[in-house]
């Protein structure tokens, strides 16, 4: 088998967090690749939950969309979109959300609106979605997002969803009821926000990336924690199933 | 409204040409597509063809495009290609929505374009998060003045949209604020209704309930008109006396679909990515496959 790449290596480590959860929040692209190969390699009781109302889908096929026919006609049972926020989102029903950004800070803050001004948008984004407030109820929140300086970066342009705010205590001052984001996971490697100043700090590297290049890779001066770990690469059963899922 | 017998009707305002019942029930009219949208849409109407991804339709944005509609208020939570093909013609002055993508495959460029560099017009923004989008519905359907919700703390939103932050009276929580939704009009797309004009959808319901019981008019364009509906577990009724109108749009939801019926056309979304990038096939497409198509009757 061919050598994996960062893009497989990235989905693969996004589904090796879902080993233990109970339900996972998804949106589409990579985050719902990585869910679907989570429950067929590592959590086959695993809830996968889209914004559009399905809870308990079990797609057989990537879904383009998250609203596709085969998340309804699979899911547990399907939900208004008012009652998926204020029953199941809101309320922290939720074990983890998967969630992605155009740009990410170093307290992984994220913007999904707005490129430049606001009311003269060099480019304009898809807006909020359900993001702020997913970030805000769920359990937990890991954001999946390539690793350059242009999404991590120092200051971000809109502010379209708390992480952990301004550091500590941020979050629990505004009344959020979720962990925040536990994670962000690029085709580098894995930031972990430091559990004392809430700062995303690089705690592991894929296999034959060096330091050296995610702290050249990131926006703002990364923190390093004192032991990196090198990630295992993806084994020959995680590589299988992710490769025969995306041939489906 | 409240009727001769003091009986309180459909929160929806009018219907063209009611038709009552011996119990003082209104109920909606079957019409086709076109009288329906030439009577219930006029131009500067605030207008909500919902559907969240599942069930969009399409065939009443074709027609409104078709009929000229212009200075249109759109509200939707997910202003797919569906809004980007009616900002693109020029008929938008304003856009009220939570998500603004193409889901699965990126941007959605005739938005964009409306929105970065004014063609074909300027359009004025007004965004929400999606449970914002989803409470301001629920308000209208409720015919309360606002909805509420834990959300919007901390982020740029709030500075920028339509939100206010109140104290809870028996808690001391604050809480977000958000003001009902009521558009002129509300169109939705279900899969069958029957004759008296009751309707009902199945699959993923979005807010397709809320914004027609929170519309001051509505139409729902239909796969079919049954004998009798029958009642499917999770399936959402709609009784035609909250409707002002219902016409027979088979395929109405293509390249969305209708659970059951059709089937989503992903490779369509796709291609649309390329169609919309560029102004001019943008337009050749408008006028050969909406400007130049029969409208459904």
């Amino acid at each position: 088998m061919t050598q994996a790449s960062a893009e497989e290596a990235q989905t693969v480590v996004a589904a090796r967090r879902l080993r233990d959860a109970g339900s996972v929040f998804i949106g589409v692209g990579r985050p719902s690749t990585a869910a679907i190969l989570a429950r067929m390699v590592h959590n086959p009781e695993l809830v996968l939950v889209y914004e559009s109302g399905t809870i308990g889908a079990k797609p057989f096929h990537i879904p383009l969309s998250i609203g596709d026919g085969e998340l309804a006609e699979t899911a547990d049972f399907v939900v208004s979109v008012p009652e998926m926020f204020n029953y199941w989102i809101g309320p922290g029903r939720v074990d983890v959300a998967f969630l992605g950004a155009a740009q990410i800070d170093r307290f992984a803050n994220l913007n999904s609106t707005v490129i430049g001004d606001y009311d003269q948008p060099r480019t304009r984004l898809p807006g909020a979605g359900g993001a702020p407030e997913i970030a805000a109820g769920c359990g937990e929140v890991v954001v999946i997002a390539p690793h350059n300086p242009r999404t991590m970066v120092e200051r971000l342009d809109f502010v379209t969803t708390v992480g952990h705010g301004d550091g500590p205590g941020a979050r629990e001052r505004l009344g959020f009821r979720g962990a925040g984001p536990t994670a962000v996971i690029t085709d580098l490697g894995v930031l972990e926000p430091d559990p004392s100043t809430r700062e995303l700090t690089l705690t592991a590297t894929l296999a034959d990336v060096a330091v050296d290049d995610v702290v050249a890779a990131t926006g703002w001066d990364l923190r390093v924690a004192d032991a990196v770990a090198e990630i295992e690469p993806p084994t020959d059963d995680e590589l299988d199933a992710l490769r025969e899922l995306l041939s489906r | 409204m409240v009727n001769g017998e003091g009986v309180r009707c459909a929160p929806t305002g009018r219907v063209f040409t009611s038709r009552t019942l011996g119990c003082n029930v209104r109920m909606a009219e079957i019409v086709t597509l076109n009288e329906a949208l030439a009577e219930l849409v006029r131009d500067g109407d605030s207008v909500a063809l919902e559907g969240f991804t599942h069930l969009i339709p399409f065939a009443a944005g074709h027609e409104l495009i078709r009929q000229g509609r212009s200075e249109l208020e759109l509200i939707r939570m997910t202003p797919d290609i569906l809004y980007d093909q009616m900002i693109g013609v020029g008929a938008a002055r304003k856009i009220v929505f939570s998500y603004g993508g193409n889901p699965g495959v990126g941007s959605l460029h005739r938005f964009r374009d409306a929105i970065e560099n004014g063609w074909p017009r300027s359009v004025e923004v007004e965004e929400h998060s999606h449970a914002g989008m989803a409470n301001r519905f629920m308000a209208g359907a409720a015919d309360l003045p606002f909805g509420l919700l834990r959300g919007y703390r901390g982020n740029d939103l709030a500075h920028h949209t339509q939100v206010a932050f109140i104290k809870c009276p028996f808690t001391g929580e604050e809480l977000a604020a958000v003001p009902a939704l009521r558009p002129d009009v509300a169109v939705v797309h279900a899969q069958e209704s029957d004759r008296a004009g009751n309707v009902q959808l199945w699959g993923i319901p979005g807010v397709q309930k809320e914004a027609v019981l929170a519309a001051q008019r509505s139409l729902v364009t239909v796969e079919r008109i049954v004998e009798e509906l029958e009642p499917r577990p999770g399936g959402v009724i709609i009784p035609s006396w909250v409707i002002d109108a219902v016409a027979l749009a088979p395929g109405g939801s293509r390249p969305s679909y209708s659970l059951g019926i059709t089937e989503r056309d992903n490779d369509f979304y796709k291609a649309w990515d390329v169609i919309s990038r560029d102004r001019d096939s943008f337009t050749a497409w408008i006028d050969e496959h909406v400007r130049g198509a029969v409208p459904a009757r």
